[in-house]
């Protein structure tokens, strides 16, 4: 009796503590919503087959416990019922499925006015760069990456000349326009994840993948790096800031391009430029 | 499948063997060390298995100390946190659940089951054994060579787990590769025999579709880690080609720390695939043999015929096929092409199909059941609630774009253990209170068992069903530890708490289980033959437990189903498969499979 008593808690139990827990996703701060959507679907979907499952399993050890007088059906099968649960089933699966293709049909196709941001990433930090004036991001190659040229942009080609380049601060974004990152690596695999944005996707060494969202409300959110890189992988944060169009426009206007850093460069031979070489600090 | 019916099968010569004197050990050294009884193997899998499952087991209250309590334990820092989560996932699945279902319970159990006096190849499955242990002592010995074992993650990507940020990069990874490709060389040995014995030594009478669905779990998760295991096999020479010879199969231009490696033109991406076209089987040679034992648990003890046997074999066979084509799921958010992922969303889903029809025929299994709630029962009770919450978070995770938000979650760390830790070990335990009076003749503690069973079952939902919802907040796994994050509120960490305590009375229980085990084997109750008053062949026995040859002068002959549970009419409820027909028997009954 006492599995019958423990399964019944298990249900209601589940189900109690998805309401009531604190413990939920934070709150959303990109257009995915849609994502919440599927989820919340998925919930119900399973939620049900779960509970369902698990009283059922309940009732069957209270009611067909062993009895001396009495002997099990003997009917090994039904054809009739194991087609309708296939049947069910599909639908269900159907039902969660439809809507994740949908959305991931979105998730895949950034919008055509989308800017393009890109983000490096190398063991354990965070870098940003933003196409400047001409909208375009310049060409790049590991193979160029040193001292004075840490992204690693083509010198030759003029449009990664305006480019402007984020060492060391927050990634801001204006609201509400769309964006596309462009992810890259110089090492190994990270993961660009900010739990808010609901969205994330790996940087990998040797190419460029991507991802896009609009921010839907301004504020500072972390960067979270999701995919194990080592020994600093847990402290490899960075920050987001979405800001309103002036504010972002305005900050913008203040950072420096490629250009003026190669220059800098120039003038001054031995400027010393942030390369990672901390080393993950461990307890303090 | 044969095509033999019991009268063809009348006209056959007989193929029994004379006792053959030569064959059986004769001293201590070839009955207990370098044996090739199936029986022994067996154990001796079961027992190096159990073993370093048992220092899988310490890393994870390690690691749980540090997740709990983050700023107690200085002896742990960052490298031993990476070291232990890799080496706790890789012994896990690998080393210990591989090698426990299909060199343990396969070498035990398919002899037996079928009706065959041992495996085909013995002295194969002998070298089996021996070069799983050496395995197991080259991945133990990484805990000691200098730098410690690697600290890569059980996935082993490259870049990261042959590059210097990484622990373990001088001899960890060069061992655990060199361990990889030993297990895989000694799987293959013993694998091959598993599927012939099961192909071409079963008794007569034992068709295909009268095989209990243990030997089908078995034989289908053998046939698929023949499959899958040279991808890994594979994966993990080139990757120590990458480490020791400067290849660059997996390794692009890499610029690590401001310097430029000799490295270019390799792909990560590649790795992965590779990787996943065997880790995602590998699921599901963990839990197709767990299916397979967990069906004839409920049929024995609820004195039922399994529910919709036919389509239970079908779906083990539809679900070892289709699990070759989802491996990408993994990979959603890997950076490969996106839109792979509508074609492995579309496939991961339907696989939940033929799995949630096995748990509807479980279930079904039980309804007007005469249930006995023995340990192994409860246990297989235990297994469907872990198997359907954990199957049910495979829903979410398979489905692309939900897993966007979840994957490399804690949401992720919750599911594949509630899925492929808890479900299949649960399923371990009630095999182990099932089979352990055939093995030992003796009973264990029950007393002891209802402990570890209530701690366990209810001890592990604890500790997972919660930590589904660190993952939704978007707590990242592998992390050494949260540090300051704005977003996470400070009732995460009395959580983590709570999760650690749970994993510490849990873990013990599993010690008091070990001290079970080893005190039974000795002094426990002793027990009656087939005392489950089960079907299968593996009970009929001449001894209990069986000798070696493991029938007396004949061998069995089958003559129907391993399901002939509450037979109306029948004196007792339960008829052994090598009982002959009543003079007055109906032929076999609708449903029964045709033989
Ligand atoms: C009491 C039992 C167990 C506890 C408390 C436990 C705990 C943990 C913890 C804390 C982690 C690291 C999570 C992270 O930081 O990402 C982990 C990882 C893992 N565990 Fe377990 N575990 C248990 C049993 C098992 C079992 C039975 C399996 C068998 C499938 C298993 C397989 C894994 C795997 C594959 C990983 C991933 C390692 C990686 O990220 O590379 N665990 N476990
Ligand atoms: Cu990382
Ligand atoms: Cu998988």
């Amino acid at each position: 009796m006492a599995i019958a008593i423990v399964l019944i808690l298990v249900a209601v139990g589940s189900v109690a503590f998805h309401i009531y827990s604190p413990w939920w996703w934070t709150e959303i701060a990109s257009n995915w919503n849609q994502i919440d959507l599927t989820v919340v679907i998925t919930f119900w979907i399973t939620g049900i087959v779960f509970v369902a499952l698990t009283l059922f399993v309940a009732y069957c050890v209270v009611k067909f416990r062993y009895s001396k007088n009495r002997r099990a059906e003997y009917k090994p099968e039904n054809k009739k019922l194991e087609l309708w649960l296939t049947i069910l089933t599909s639908l269900g699966v159907i039902g969660m499925l439809a809507p994740g293709l949908w959305v991931w049909q979105q998730y895949v196709s950034p919008p055509p006015n989308a800017d393009e941001v890109e983000i490096v990433g190398q063991q354990w930090q965070w870098s940003f760069r933003y196409p400047g004036q001409d909208g375009i991001l310049g060409t790049t190659d590991a193979n160029l990456v040193s001292f004075d040229n840490p992204f690693g942009i083509n010198p030759t080609d003029p449009a990664g000349q305006d480019d402007i380049l984020i060492e060391g601060d927050a990634l801001h974004l204006p609201l509400g326009r769309p964006v596309k990152f462009l992810l890259r690596s110089h090492d190994v695999l990270h993961n660009f994840f900010i739990p808010q944005f609901r969205a994330k996707m790996d940087l990998v060494p040797g190419m460029v993948t991507y991802f896009w969202i609009t921010p839907t409300r301004t504020g500072e959110f972390e960067i979270l790096c999701a995919e194990l890189c080592g020994l600093g992988h847990h402290q490899m944060r960075g920050g987001i800031l979405i800001e309103e169009e002036d504010t972002f426009q305005t900050w913008l206007a203040e950072q420096q391009t490629f250009r003026q850093i190669q220059q800098d460069a120039r003038l001054h031979q031995n400027r010393p430029v942030k390369i990672a070489t901390d080393a993950p600090a461990g307890k303090e | 499948m044969a095509k033999a019916t019991p009268t063809d099968i009348d006209d056959l010569e007989t193929a029994d063997l004379p006792e053959m004197d030569l064959y059986h050990p004769k001293s201590f050294l070839t009955k207990w060390v370098f044996s090739q009884d199936a029986k022994v193997i067996a154990l001796q899998y079961a027992t190096t298995a159990t073993l370093i499952g048992l220092v899988a087991l310490v890393l994870s209250w390690l690691m749980r100390l540090q997740l709990g309590f983050p700023d107690s334990f200085d002896f742990i820092a960052p490298t031993d946190y990476y070291q232990y989560i890799t080496m706790h996932g890789m012994i896990m699945v690998i080393y210990l659940l591989t090698a426990l279902f299909l060199g343990g319970f396969g070498n035990y159990l398919i002899p037996l089951m079928i009706g065959a006096r041992d495996m085909v190849f013995p002295y194969m499955n002998m070298l089996s054994y021996w070069i799983y242990l050496a395995a197991v002592l080259l991945l133990a010995a990484t805990f000691f060579v200098p730098g410690g074992p690697t600290g890569a993650g059980w996935t082993l990507y490259p870049p990261q787990a042959i590059l210097s940020g990484t622990p373990g990069r001088e001899w960890g990874i060069v061992l655990m590769l060199a361990s990889l490709a030993l297990f895989i060389v000694g799987f293959t040995m013993g694998g091959l025999n598993y599927v012939i014995t099961v192909l071409q030594a079963r008794a007569r009478g034992m068709t295909l579709m009268r095989m209990p669905l243990t030997i089908w779990g078995i034989f289908v998760a053998t046939i698929l880690a023949l499959l899958a295991f040279p991808s890994l096999f594979v994966s993990v020479i080139m990757l120590l080609f990458d480490r020791l010879l400067n290849t660059s199969f997996f390794m692009p231009h890499i610029i690590e720390f401001g310097e430029k490696l000799q490295y270019g033109g390799g792909s990560p991406i590649l790795f992965q695939h590779l990787f996943w076209f065997f880790g995602h089987p590998e699921v599901y040679i963990v839990a197709v043999p767990a299916f397979g034992i967990v069906s004839d648990l409920i049929a024995t003890h609820a004195r039922k015929n399994i529910f919709g046997y036919r389509m239970m074999v079908w779906a083990i066979l539809i679900i070892g096929l289709l699990s070759f084509v989802v491996w990408a799921h993994h990979m959603y958010v890997s950076g490969m092409n996106p839109y792979f992922g509508f074609f492995f969303a579309t496939s991961t889903l339907i696989i939940a199909v033929p799995t949630a029809i096995k748990v509807y025929n479980w279930v079904l299994t039980l309804w007007r059941g005469n249930i006995h709630l023995s340990l192994p029962m409860l246990f297989a009770i235990g297994f469907i609630i872990t198997f359907i919450n954990g199957g049910i978070t495979g829903l979410f995770l398979g489905n692309v774009i939900v897993d966007v938000p979840l994957s490399d979650t804690m949401f992720v760390v919750a599911h594949f253990h509630m899925v492929m830790g808890v479900a299949p070990i649960l399923v371990v335990f009630g095999a182990i209170y099932h089979w352990f009076p055939l093995i030992t003749g003796r009973w264990l503690n029950q007393t002891l068992g209802h402990l570890h069973f209530w701690i366990t079952f209810v001890g592990a939902y604890a500790i997972y069903f919660p930590m589904h919802y660190l993952g939704f907040m978007g707590v990242p796994r592998r992390y050494y530890s949260l540090g300051e994050t704005a977003f996470i509120p400070d009732s995460v960490a009395d959580l983590n708490k709570f999760i650690t305590l749970a994993a510490l009375v849990v873990g013990a229980a599993q010690i008091v289980f070990i001290f079970n085990l080893i005190y039974s084997i000795f002094w426990g109750r002793k027990a009656e033959r087939n005392p489950w008053k089960a079907t299968t062949l593996e009970w009929q026995t001449e001894t209990m437990p069986p000798r070696h040859g493991n029938f007396g002068p004949q061998l069995p002959r089958v003559y129907r189903w391993a399901y002939d549970y509450s037979v109306p009419g029948a004196k007792d409820d339960f008829i052994p498969q090598n009982q002959p027909p009543a003079p007055d028997e109906e032929a076999a009954p609708t449903g029964a499979p045709p033989s």
